[in-house]
C-alpha cells in the first residue's frame, strides 16, 4: 500500500499543527468573548472591531503607537521565551525591564553631553542589558545552586526591585514634583516623528532596531548555535543533557542572565527613545504581557514578533475604541487569550496523541486482517 | 501608641494575609501553585462590594465574595485540572483577568474608572479601630490557619489532601479520587482567599481598583516562608503585619524608609528559598497536575 505523503512530511505537518493551532484557537475564543462583552455594553461588535483596526493600523499615529508598544513587548516576550526554552519560568521581566530602563537613564546622565551618538546610544543600551542580567542572575544562581523555584524568586524580586527603585527615585534622584529622573543629555534615540511628519505625536522610535536585532540574535542562538542547542536540551530533558556532558547549572545561570538582559533591553524604548528619562511605572504590565506574547508566539522568535504586534494592537486599540467600549475590555481579552492558549497547548497535544493512537490501532487491525 | 493598640492594628492588617495564606496553603498542599491568590482576593473584594451594594447589607457582601471566589476558582480548576494548562501561566492570567473584569464592570455599572459607591460594612457607619472588630471575618481569619492545621493533620480528608499533594499516583492506587480532592481543596482555597479580599472591601466600605495591592503575593510569600505548614505560615503573616504596623507607627520618625519595610516579606522569602533558614521543600507534586 503506497502512502500519499512521506513520513517526514507528515511529522512536519503535525509539528506545525501542534504549534499553530493553539494560538488560532485562542484568538477565536477571545473574539467570541469580546463579542459577548461588546454586546453587553450595547455596542455592535463589527463597529468596534472596525474602529479598533482603524485606530491602530489605519493611521500613522496609531501604527506608530503599535510599533512602540510592540518593541517593548517583543523584548519581554523574547526574555520569557529564552528562559522557557531552558525549562525556566522568568516571571521577573517587570523588574528586569525597570532596572534596565533605570540603568540606561543613569548611563545617559553620567555621559557628558557632547558624547557622539554612535558611542552613547550603545553604551546606554549595554548598561540596560547588564542591569537586567544582574537582576536575572540572582534567581539563576538560587535555582542553579539551591534548586530554589525561579518562579517564586523572580516574582518576589519584582517587588523588591520596584520598591528599591521607588526609594532611589523619591529619595534622591527625581525632578521635583515628578517621579522621573532628569533628562539625559547623551544617548537619546530619535523618534520616527522627527523624520516622518505623519508619525507626529507617537512614541515610535529607532530603538525598534535594537529589538529586531535581539529577535534575530535569539533566533540564531537558539536554532543555529551550540549554546542554543544545549539550552534547548536542558529545557527538554535535563538529565539527558547532563549525561551528554552539558553543565546544566551553567546553562540555567546563563539562560536567566541573558533572559534578564533582553528584558532590560526592553527598557531603552521608553528611556532612550521616547522621554529621555526614567519614570516610575513607565512600562507597567509589559513584563507580564511578555509572558502572554511568548505563549502565543509559542516561544519562537518569529511567533513572538506576530504576538507582540497582536498584543500591541489590542493595547492601542483599546484606547481607540474607548469612546464606545471601556478600554478595560482589552485587559479582559488579553487575559482570555492567555488562558485560551495555556489550555489549548496541552489539549491540542492530547488530541493529537489520541488521533495518532487511533491511527496506529486501525493500521495494526488492517495488517492483522490481511 | 500602646501595646494593645499595636496588637489590634497588627491583627487588622494581618487578617487578609491570614485568610489568603490559608487559601494558599490549601491550594499548594493539593499540588496547585497558588499564584492566583491576588486575583482571588480581588474578586472576593469585588463580590463583597457588589453583594453589599445590591443586597443592602454586609452579609450579602459575604455571600457575594464567596460566589466570586468560587467563580474564579472554577476557571482555575477547569484550566489546570481538566485542560492541564501550566499553573504559573494560569495564575498570572487569573490575576490579569480579575483586574480587567473588575475595572470593566466598574465602568459598566457605576460609570467610574476606579471605585464603587460606598457600601454597607459590618461596623455600622462609624469607622476606626473597634468598628473593624465587629466584622466577623476577623474571627474567621484568626481561626483559619489553626483550623487548617487541625484539618490537615488530624482528619482523614487532610491525610488525603497531603497524599494527593505528595504522590497522587499512590493516592490513586488507594482508591482516592485525586480529582475530587483537588476540586474540593481548590474551592476551599478560593473561598478563603476571597474572604480575605472581602474583609478589605467591607472594612473600607467600598471597592477600589486594585485594592488588594499585592497582598496576595505577600500571602504567597508567607506560605513559602512558613514552609507550607499552617501554624508557621500564620506566624509569618503576623510577622509581616507587625512590620507593616511598625512602619506606620514610625512614619514620622523616618528611621527606615517605608520602601525597605515593604520589601521585608519578599526578601525573607528569597532568603528562605536559598535554604539559609533550613530546607524549603514544597509538596512533591506541586505544579504537576497530570
Amino acid at each position: 500500500m503506497s502512502a500519499p505523503i512521506t513520513r517526514t512530511q507528515a511529522s512536519v505537518r503535525r509539528h506545525l499543527e501542534a504549534t499553530l493551532l493553539p494560538p488560532i484557537v485562542a484568538l477565536v475564543v477571545a473574539m467570541v468573548v469580546g463579542d459577548v462583552l461588546i454586546l453587553s455594553y450595547g455596542q455592535s461588535p463589527s463597529t468596534v472591531y472596525r474602529l479598533l483596526i482603524d485606530g491602530t493600523w489605519g493611521n500613522s499615529y496609531g501604527f506608530g503607537q503599535v510599533i512602540y508598544k510592540a518593541t517593548t513587548l517583543s523584548c519581554t516576550g523574547l526574555a520569557f521565551a529564552l528562559a522557557a526554552r531552558a525549562g525556566l519560568f522568568n516571571v521577573g521581566a517587570e523588574g528586569q525591564l525597570a532596572m534596565g530602563g533605570f540603568a540606561a537613564a543613569l548611563a545617559g546622565l553620567a555621559l557628558p553631553a557632547g558624547t557622539p551618538a554612535l558611542v552613547a546610544i550603545p553604551l546606554c543600551a549595554i548598561a540596560a542589558m547588564m542591569a537586567g542580567a544582574a537582576t536575572g542572575a540572582l534567581p539563576g544562581v538560587l535555582r542553579a545552586r539551591f534548586g530554589a523555584s525561579e518562579v517564586i524568586v523572580t516574582i518576589m524580586l519584582n517587588f523588591v526591585v520596584l520598591a528599591l527603585l521607588n526609594y532611589i527615585i523619591t529619595a534622591h534622584l527625581h525632578v521635583p514634583e515628578t517621579l522621573h529622573t532628569p533628562e539625559m543629555q547623551a544617548g537619546t534615540v530619535a523618534r520616527f516623528a522627527d523624520s516622518f511628519e505623519s508619525f507626529h505625536g507617537s512614541a515610535a522610535n529607532w530603538t525598534l532596531i535594537a529589538s529586531i536585532v535581539a529577535t534575530a540574535a535569539v533566533w540564531y542562538f537558539l536554532f543555529r548555535s551550540k549554546g542554543g542547542y544545549e539550552l534547548r536540551a536542558v529545557g527538554l530533558q535535563p538529565d539527558a543533557a547532563e549525561y551528554g556532558g552539558v553543565s546544566v547549572s551553567g546553562v540555567i545561570l546563563r539562560a536567566m542572565m541573558w533572559s534578564g538582559a533582553i528584558a532590560g533591553l526592553g527598557g531603552i524604548n521608553f528611556v532612550q527613545g521616547y522621554k529621555g528619562y526614567y519614570e516610575e511605572g513607565f512600562a507597567a504590565g509589559s513584563g507580564f504581557l511578555g509572558i502572554a506574547v511568548a505563549l502565543v508566539g509559542r516561544n519562537h522568535p518569529i511567533g513572538i514578533i506576530f504576538a507582540a504586534l497582536l498584543f500591541a494592537t489590542l493595547s492601542q486599540g483599546g484606547l481607540a475604541v474607548n469612546a464606545l467600549v471601556p478600554k478595560q475590555l482589552v485587559d479582559i481579552l488579553q487575559a482570555v487569550v492567555i488562558l485560551a492558549v495555556a489550555t489549548a497547548v496541552p489539549e491540542v497535544q492530547r488530541q493529537m496523541r489520541v488521533a495518532a493512537a487511533a491511527l496506529v490501532r486501525t493500521a495494526a487491525a488492517r495488517k492483522a486482517a490481511s | 501608641m500602646n501595646a494593645l493598640g499595636f496588637l489590634l492594628q497588627t491583627i487588622r492588617i494581618a487578617v487578609p494575609y491570614l485568610l489568603a495564606a490559608a487559601g494558599g496553603v490549601m491550594s499548594e498542599r493539593i499540588g496547585i501553585i497558588a499564584l492566583g491568590l491576588e486575583g482571588l482576593m480581588l474578586s472576593g473584594a469585588f463580590g463583597a462590594a457588589l453583594g453589599s451594594y445590591y443586597g443592602g447589607s454586609a452579609w450579602f457582601g459575604l455571600l457575594g465574595a464567596i460566589v466570586a471566589g468560587l467563580l474564579i476558582t472554577g476557571i482555575l480548576a477547569v484550566a489546570t485540572l481538566r485542560f492541564k494548562a501550566n499553573q504559573v501561566v494560569v495564575g498570572v492570567a487569573i490575576n490579569l483577568l480579575v483586574v480587567g473584569a473588575t475595572r470593566f464592570y466598574l465602568r459598566l455599572a457605576f460609570d467610574s474608572a476606579s471605585n464603587s459607591p460606598r457600601v454597607p460594612g459590618f461596623g455600622g457607619e462609624g469607622g476606626g479601630m473597634f468598628a473593624s472588630f465587629r466584622n466577623p471575618i476577623v474571627y474567621v481569619g484568626l481561626v483559619a490557619l489553626p483550623l487548617l492545621a487541625w484539618l490537615l493533620y488530624r482528619t482523614a480528608f487532610g491525610l488525603r489532601v497531603r497524599a494527593v499533594g505528595e504522590k497522587p499516583e499512590a493516592a490513586a492506587t488507594l482508591g482516592i479520587s485525586v480529582t475530587r480532592i483537588r476540586v474540593q481543596g481548590l474551592m476551599l482555597s478560593g473561598v478563603l482567599a476571597a474572604l480575605g479580599g472581602a474583609y478589605l472591601a467591607l472594612d473600607q466600605h467600598q471597592f477600589t481598583d486594585g485594592m488588594t495591592a499585592g497582598r496576595g503575593f505577600i500571602a504567597l510569600a508567607a506560605v513559602i516562608f512558613g514552609r507550607w505548614e499552617p501554624v508557621r505560615v500564620g506566624i509569618a503573616c503576623l510577622l509581616f503585619a507587625a512590620a507593616e504596623t511598625l512602619q506606620i507607627q514610625l512614619q514620622g520618625a523616618q528611621l527606615v524608609p517605608s520602601q525597605f519595610v515593604e520589601m521585608i516579606p519578599y526578601v525573607l522569602t528569597i532568603i528562605a528559598l536559598a535554604g539559609v533558614v533550613g530546607r524549603s521543600v514544597p509538596p512533591a507534586a506541586l505544579g504537576k497536575a497530570e
